[in-house]
């Protein structure tokens, strides 16, 4: 089908973008300066909505910016894959603004222009990456994303955050860095960056080079998708406001490092030439250290963010062992992986941070009985930390099932074992809380009731989401129908 | 009247340079308007100069009638006209900065010494620029480096004196080296002219002889440019001089002698001289990319704000001096580029240091605290050029990288491209320490300094380079489609 030209593509990223600038100027007025991220929000997908029946039908917007330099340019595409992530971040930052307004406001937290227009800002790019057209644009927007996160890292300017904030810095900077190393010498062997369905690299360069070539977007990209040794940024970045955690270290900057990772396997590279080198195997290894490592880290946590940020380490490695399976469907358990974790991750994110509006608590030991005070939100947790173990009908259950069907596919079945000793781990680390929350007698210093429509909102409905998307993944117009028109046009099956 | 427009560039300003003694006895007040009015008249010249070099082609100006060899001759081309530009649009906006600044931070009667310096450093340097002989060189570097030294000293403090000294002493031992290197040329081939020199050295490249002109130009001009280890006053005149001054020094005097090694480089010699007979280029390379690395390595330990800036300036006159090294089509248009690149946001960074120093007396980083609050746009405009120099796209500064380590791999010497890389996190860490101390530094001094924004006349300048940053990057065809066929001259492409 010919790609189609239209503007959508872009006017999804400059909504929020003007949103931002409007959140800046009306500082003063909170009530109207939320209006302005509500609105930026829920326009931002509606534009992204209506992108859908065509791009489902196989089609691809198109909209050619200005040619910046020779062989250079700002191009916006938004094919499957594009809709898959844009929508899936714009729908969620519509919940994360409500659930910020309800965090903030009841925290009293300080400086919330520039938390809410910092946010906007973060929402355009992660958008900006996922319809980028080239490398060049995505890096582009890849690196605006980490300059807009900083300030939210460090929103609280404690020592602490401020530390955090130099370590997220100096892991970020530096990926980038290697990513535009890896995009130079691209550009120097294939004279181009505009992402092809099936790869633009074969052909260009001997193999040991695009191997070299490889490893290096992967570290580059592997800093955000925080592949183990490249995570450390990521639970120390935890002292940031909860619903900065929820999006932004749940979906739009770990995913952000995740879709480049799969853009630059299938789309820059191509199935056929990453199966020629080989190089698919020795990341899924590198994955599968992660996914087991990681859930052993997440084991000794007792702050409940931490042990929800180790967790995602964990869990976008399963993103990244899907892709690099290089077969249909395992990259279909890969990419499914990428909203059904958002959407369970965001749900626990939420818990904690309710709880910590709510009670003051922090650590998992002294949440025993909360679940008496805050029924809802503790059994919000509970499935959504279900889901997570992979147990049906929740989502996880979607993703890990195709990907054990990839591992078999791909003829590796040794893959099935990371995936149930990591579902065991899961079950280990998640349990206990959801355990003593509900069957242990509270403390006697426990306080607290449930919290307000703001928080508890956006908790319900992301566990709803949870739940439906286990349910009835093949609904019309679901992320899973995006994903198999994607895998499609990747790998043609 | 437009076949006069090269000599005119030149005297305008120097013509403005002495009439200026005399207006000061007449009316002080006067010598703003006459210096502002004379840079603009040169940088008006200047576009038409470029324009029609664009349409017709170089433009010879024969002084006095004189043919050359005999005469002089005025050469006009590509890089003459971008290097114009560059000069008189940055010259421009100093001039205008000045107005507030030598009120105040001057002594009283240095206001007419003042802005005639200013001019006759000013027209040396468009007459390096333009003219197409060898002595003519040699005189206009030593007018513009004896205005120099002169402006260094003006504030009449003891460090200025010291500066300025050393400053002196060093550049005079490099314009001794110049004309060295220009009488040994002379007494082989008995002409000056550059074109003219070019044919008639080609039998004499073996010589001895040609070997040690080569290298007494090139140490001569390596100490104008601050060329790493020729770069120890620096530090001190750049830091020490007034801050509009520092901004002509730093964004300007020194890319003069880049542009002076490139015409010997690949005019005077011939490209395949440079890089096949002797391998000067490529030392050149080396010696570049241990300045990039060592003066950004400086720039990071030092606690005065405009030392860490002049630092940072070499660091990036290794820049330019890589690109000219590597001596590729690719690495050339990014050294180039880079002149007008770094000359825009040093310079902005120099006006912003200087509207803090102006207003608050601070120099030291760490004093520097909570600015964000109290000079919104000055501390913007840094943050903008900061990122412009550290290289984030789609800043300026970003395609003077791109096209550097696209030249490196050109060569196949990919280790340049990796001291590009790592030196952009390096000027990270010190550029990001001082954002991070003026956005989001812990509020210790509040209410201490009692500031506000400076006056339009400092502002617009730092604004207009600051925005300068940003289009020049989303627009970088602009100065590509000059600097491009200017590349394609030098090298013969």
């Amino acid at each position: 089908m010919e790609p189609v030209h239209s503007i959508r593509p872009v006017l999804a990223i400059a909504v929020s973008l003007a949103c931002a600038f409007l959140i800046l100027a009306s500082g003063k007025r909170q009530n109207l300066r939320e209006f302005w991220s509500i609105f930026g929000a829920t326009s931002k997908f509606l534009i992204i909505l209506s992108m859908f029946p065509f791009v489902l039908a196989g089609g691809v917007y198109l909209f050619e910016g200005p040619g910046i330099a020779p062989g250079i340019s700002l191009d916006f595409r938004a094919d499957a894959f594009s809709l898959f992530f844009s929508s899936l971040s714009s729908f969620l930052w519509i919940l994360t603004t409500i659930y910020s307004i309800g965090y903030m406001r009841t925290l009293k937290e300080h400086r919330q222009t520039r938390y809410f227009f910092c946010f906007a800002i973060c929402v355009a790019a992660t958008v900006g990456i996922a319809h980028a057209n080239n490398l060049f644009t995505l890096f582009i927007f890849y690196e605006l994303l980490t300059l807009a996160t900083y300030p939210l890292v460090i929103h609280e300017e404690t020592p602490k955050a401020m530390k955090a904030g130099r370590k997220y810095l100096a892991y970020t900077l530096t990926g980038g860095v290697v990513i535009l190393l890896g995009m130079a010498w691209t550009y120097y062997l294939a004279g181009t960056l505009t992402f092809a369905d099936h790869g633009f690299l074969s052909g260009h360069g001997s193999p040991e080079v695009l191997r070299v070539l490889f490893t290096i977007f992967i570290i580059g990209f592997g800093v955000k998708a925080a592949i183990m040794p490249l995570h450390a940024w990521l639970p120390t970045a935890m002292v940031a406001p909860t619903p900065v955690s929820a999006l932004l270290h749940a979906v739009a900057v770990v995913k952000a490092g995740v879709f480049g990772i799969i853009r630059i396997i299938y789309c820059v590279f191509g199935t056929e030439l990453a199966l020629d080198l080989g190089v698919g195997l020795p990341l899924a290894v590198v994955a599968s250290f992660t996914i087991i490592v990681a859930s052993i880290f997440a084991l000794a946590q007792d702050n409940l963010k931490l042990r929800l940020a180790y967790s995602t380490v964990s869990q976008l490695a399963y993103v990244i062992l899907g892709a690099a399976l290089l077969s249909p469907y395992g990259l279909m358990g890969g990419m499914i992986h990428i909203t059904h974790h958002a959407f369970m991750k965001i749900t626990l994110f939420f818990c904690a941070g309710a709880i910590l509006v709510q009670t003051g608590k922090k650590n998992i030991s002294e949440m025993d009985g909360i679940g008496e005070k805050m029924p809802l939100t503790m059994a919000a947790f509970a499935i959504a930390a279900a889901g997570m173990m992979g147990i049906p009908p929740t989502c996880g259950f979607i993703s890990k099932w195709y990907l054990c069907l990839g591992a078999m596919e791909a003829g590796y079945p040794i893959f099935l074992l990371v995936m149930l000793v990591s579902a065991l781990l899961n079950a280990a680390y998640f349990i206990p809380p959801i355990y003593g929350a509900f069957f242990k007698e509270p403390d006697a210093s426990l306080k607290g009731k449930e919290s307000s429509w703001w928080l508890l909102a956006p908790i319900l409905i992301c566990a709803a989401m949870s739940l439906i998307l286990g349910i009835v993944p093949m609904m019309p117009n679901t992320p899973l129908q995006l994903v198999m028109v994607s895998v499609h046009k990747f790998i043609g099956i | 009247m437009i076949e006069h427009f090269p000599i005119l560039v030149v005297m305008v300003p120097l013509t403005a340079a002495y009439l200026m003694p005399v207006l000061g006895l007449w009316r002080k007040k006067l010598c703003h308007p006459l210096a502002t009015a004379s840079t603009f008249i040169s940088f008006c010249i200047s576009l038409v100069l470029a324009k029609s070099v664009m349409t017709y082609g170089m433009i010879s100006y024969h002084l006095g009638g004189w043919a050359p060899p005999w005469g002089i001759e005025l050469v006009v081309d590509y890089l003459s006209a971008f290097m114009c530009i560059t000069i008189t649009f940055i010259s421009l906006l100093a001039v205008v900065y000045s107005k507030n600044y030598v009120d105040k931070e001057l002594p009283k009667g240095k206001m007419t010494p003042y802005y005639t310096l200013l001019m006759l450093l000013i027209g040396g340097m468009l007459g390096v620029v333009v003219t197409g002989d060898m002595f003519n060189l040699f005189v206009l570097t030593e007018i513009l480096s004896v205005a120099a030294y002169a402006l260094v000293a003006i504030s009449e403090k003891k460090r200025s004196y010291i500066a300025s000294y050393k400053y002196l002493l060093l550049g005079a031992i490099g314009t001794s080296l110049i004309l060295l290197g220009t009488g040994y040329l002379y007494i082989i081939t008995g002409t000056l002219n550059m074109a003219d020199l070019s044919i008639r050295l080609q039998p004499w490249y073996g010589s001895y002889v040609v070997f040690a002109a080569l290298a007494f130009l090139m140490v001569g001009f390596g100490i104008k440019t601050a060329l790493f280890p020729l770069h120890t006053w620096l530090p001190d005149a750049h830091s020490i001089a007034p801050s509009p001054i520092s901004v002509i020094l730093s964004a300007l005097v020194i890319k003069v002698g880049a542009y002076a090694m490139i015409r010997i480089l690949f005019t005077v010699f011939q490209p395949e001289f440079v890089t096949e007979v002797i391998p000067i280029a490529s030392a050149l390379a080396w010696v570049a990319a241990a300045a990039i690395l060592i003066g950004s390595l400086f720039a990071i330990s030092q606690t005065d704000v405009k030392r860490m800036l002049a630092y940072s300036s070499v660091a990036h006159i290794g820049y330019v001096m890589l690109g000219i090294g590597l001596a590729t089509e690719m690495s050339t248009i990014g050294g180039i580029l880079h002149i007008f690149n770094h000359a825009l946001a040093k310079a902005c960074l120099f006006f912003c240091a200087g509207a803090i120093i102006y207003k608050t007396g601070l120099r030291n980083i760490n004093d520097l605290v909570g600015l964000g609050d109290k000079m919104p746009i000055t501390v913007a405009a840094f943050t903008l050029a900061a990122i412009s120099m550290i290289g984030l796209p789609p800043t300026a500064g970003f395609f003077s990288k791109w096209y550097l380590c696209i030249g490196a791999f050109e060569v196949g010497k990919w280790i340049f491209a990796i001291v590009i890389l790592l030196a952009s996190l390096l000027t990270a860490v010190f550029y990001f320490r001082v954002i991070n101390l003026i956005y989001f530094g812990e509020h210790k001094q509040e209410g201490q300094v009692k500031v506000d924004e400076v006056s339009p006349s400092m502002l617009i300048p730092m604004v207009i380079l600051a925005l300068g940053c940003i289009i020049f990057g989303i627009f970088v065809g602009i100065p590509l489609s000059v600097v491009g066929p200017a590349v394609g001259l030098l090298l013969g492409i």
